[in-house]
């Protein structure tokens, strides 16, 4: 019945031809095929929701960066792209690199040797429960709306490019996924994760390849950019941001470097267990930390084809794209729909069946990594913990596999709530600095400072989110606090949060470190695989300077200083 | 990964290798019944292009990645 009824959608608009549709048909047959075998490989609590710990480093890393690269990233930041310029590459470089390379190499040893399930699982094991409960309640609530957004961007694709119906395809491929996910767990995620990988860039590279073609090079896209946009800077990443009213962000450039490239950036890709998990089912800890860089790499090569397709949009587009409030207009296109509108410029016949699959893949990554985070963290750290403490092996995997498909439910029903702000990602970097900014601060001062206490910890944390939350509110119920908050009122969604995130870090710091010093701190014989100083490290001096993963993140280190240099 | 008999690499091999095809195809068609809907830069035989690449990747991993028989 399913296949009927996507077959009548899809032939509802005439852009699609048979290629297309059969392509698009494959991908989700052999995703749900591969769900069904990898059943059988996944009996145990451990390989359900750690995929075993048996991941090689390339299939870690790519599953890393491939769970990252959901709708956020395509759809998301090509909007973005078209609002605010190249400034939103700050997003995959010093908004993720230095971040990425800090987790290789400093947190994920203490994950990794104390053998924890999930990032609330380590604030367990480091500051007790209280922590814990707080850090697994947020992060299940913030998993679960992010799926919205996975939904509410691919039912635009669907609408923009094939024109079916919204409710249609957010039905397809959420119980997709919910089937996949079910049958196979964190296994099924990751193993899809990698195939969608290839296929977003395969997918995606179409359009830059051909855009810069049809532009004549970087040059004449600059050319083009600055005729149909006189006077507007949308192509320099640094020397813009002196002033908040010189860029179309109204970003200064310590919002962009204390904001986005310390407290977001870091509580994200340290943090956010969507990303972590995958990197912590690695097979050993220097598994893990390469398959990281490798991500590191990837990510850092990602604005090929998100940015530039943004950028591209500015260049060829005929007409100019509206914010979403004003995309029930006549004839208007919104933000969006930038990277859609410019596969169905350079796409014809299967290749746009490629490209329409790529964006569904992401999604559906985006979306599994959403749901298999949101199992593991509501299995282990809430329902074990919490509900029912001493059930079987084979009573948990059950419940994983139950929760997976009510994550899907409960994601589609947050789906709608997206549809109020002006871009996708503002709505995403809202979620993330109310709830995993703060994790940030609580998590590295654990970490790397043995005095710090329980109670710090979970006060710490609180202090963090009801930061957030109150300047939230308070710009929204007041407006002109934005000059407080965000120390200008030219701040634009985007770069407001970067303040708050930044605001949300610091109370988070000094309530942690002002309780740890009046309360009592943990013995040090409980700290042992936990704390700098209490852990034994291991050393990489026995491998070739070629195999040490220090080697690969300073050259990965060196490109990121090039690259910011090269665009600056 | 050893204890799953296909690698994941297998699958993507055959899935980018089957697309490959199947774009390809239609791309050498266009040649000869041109679509109804022309999109920008057409007469860069985009797809034929893309398609060969897509075929030649995925063959390749088919070839490396074949599930091996195992002895008996």
């Amino acid at each position: 019945m399913t296949l009927a009824c996507f077959l009548q959608a899809a032939n509802a608009r005439l852009s699609l031809s048979p290629v297309d549709l059969v392509i698009i048909v494959l991908y989700f047959a052999l995703v749900l095929g591969l769900g069904v075998y990898l059943r059988r490989f996944t009996t145990t609590a451990e390989e359900f929701f750690m995929a075993g710990r048996e991941m090689t480093m390339w299939i870690a890393g790519l599953s890393f960066i491939s769970a990252n690269l959901g709708s956020l990233e395509m759809m998301g930041y090509a909007a973005a792209t078209y609002q605010y310029g190249i400034l939103v590459a700050h997003a995959y470089w010093i908004g993720a690199i230095p971040a990425i390379l800090f987790l290789a190499l400093v947190m994920l040893p203490f994950y990794y040797i104390c053998k924890t399930h999930s990032v609330p699982g380590y604030l367990k094991l480091r500051f007790g429960e209280g922590a814990r409960s707080l850090s697994a309640i947020s992060f299940a609530v913030m998993t679960i709306l992010m799926s919205g957004i996975n939904m509410y961007s691919m039912a635009i694709i669907m609408k923009v490019i094939l024109g079916w119906n919204i409710h249609f395809s957010i039905w397809v491929s959420s119980l997709t996924v919910a089937i996949y996910v079910m049958a196979g767990g964190l296994l099924s995620a990751i193993f899809n994760e990698v195939l969608q990988f290839f296929l977003i860039w395969i997918g995606c590279l179409v359009v830059p390849v051909v855009g810069l073609i049809e532009t004549g090079g970087w040059n004449g896209m600059v050319h083009r950019i600055q005729t149909n946009f006189p006077g507007q800077d949308f192509l320099h990443m640094w020397s813009t941001t002196g002033t908040f009213s010189g860029n179309p962000m109204g970003a200064h450039w310590t919002g962009i470097l204390f904001g986005w490239g310390l407290a977001i950036s870091f509580g994200y890709w340290t943090t956010d267990f969507l990303v972590v998990q995958r990197v912590m089912a690695a097979k050993d800890l220097r598994s893990a930390q390469l398959g990281t860089i490798i991500g590191a790499f990837f990510k850092m090569i990602v604005p090929l084809i998100v940015i530039v397709p943004g950028l591209l949009a500015l260049a060829v587009l005929p007409y100019h794209l509206v914010p979403e409030s004003q995309g029930g207009l006549p004839n208007a296109h919104t933000f969006n729909e930038a990277l859609p509108l410019m596969l169905a410029r350079y796409c014809g016949p299967g290749l746009l069946g490629l490209g329409v699959t790529a964006l569904v893949a992401g999604f559906m990554s985006g979306m599994a990594g959403n749901v298999t985070a949101f199992t593991t963290v509501w299995t282990y750290d809430i329902y074990k913990p919490l509900i029912f403490k001493d059930a079987s092996d084979a009573h948990y995997v059950s419940m994983g596999r139950w929760c997976s498909l009510l994550g899907v439910f409960v994601s589609i029903g947050t789906a709608y709530l997206v549809m109020n702000f002006s871009s996708i990602i503002v709505y995403a970097q809202v979620i993330f600095v109310f709830f995993i900014v703060p994790m940030f601060g609580t998590v590295i001062l654990g970490m790397l400072w043995k005095r710090t206490t329980p109670a710090a910890g979970f006060w710490g944390l609180l202090a963090g989110i009801l930061t957030s939350f109150a300047l939230w509110l308070w710009v929204k119920l007041d407006p002109t606090a934005l000059s407080y908050v965000a120390f200008s009122g030219y701040a634009k969604d985007m770069s407001e949060n970067m303040y708050r995130a930044m605001w949300s870090l610091i109370a988070n710091v000094v309530v942690t470190v002002a309780v740890s010093l009046v309360t009592k701190p943990k013995p040090d014989h409980e700290l042992k695989g936990l704390v700098y100083g209490m852990t034994d490290l291991p050393s990489d001096g026995a491998f070739p300077i070629f195999q040490r993963p220090i080697t690969w993140a300073a050259a990965v280190a060196v490109a990121f200083v090039a690259l910011n240099i090269l665009f600056w | 990964m050893e204890k799953h008999s296909i690698s994941v690499w297998f699958f993507i091999g055959t899935l980018l290798a089957t697309y490959g095809v199947l774009i390809l195809g239609s791309g050498i068609y266009g040649l000869f019944v041109p679509p109804d809907h022309t999109v920008a830069m057409s007469y860069l035989h985009i797809d034929i292009w893309w398609g060969s690449g897509m075929l030649l990747f995925g063959a390749v991993y088919v070839v490396r990645f074949r599930p091996k028989r195992k002895n008996l």
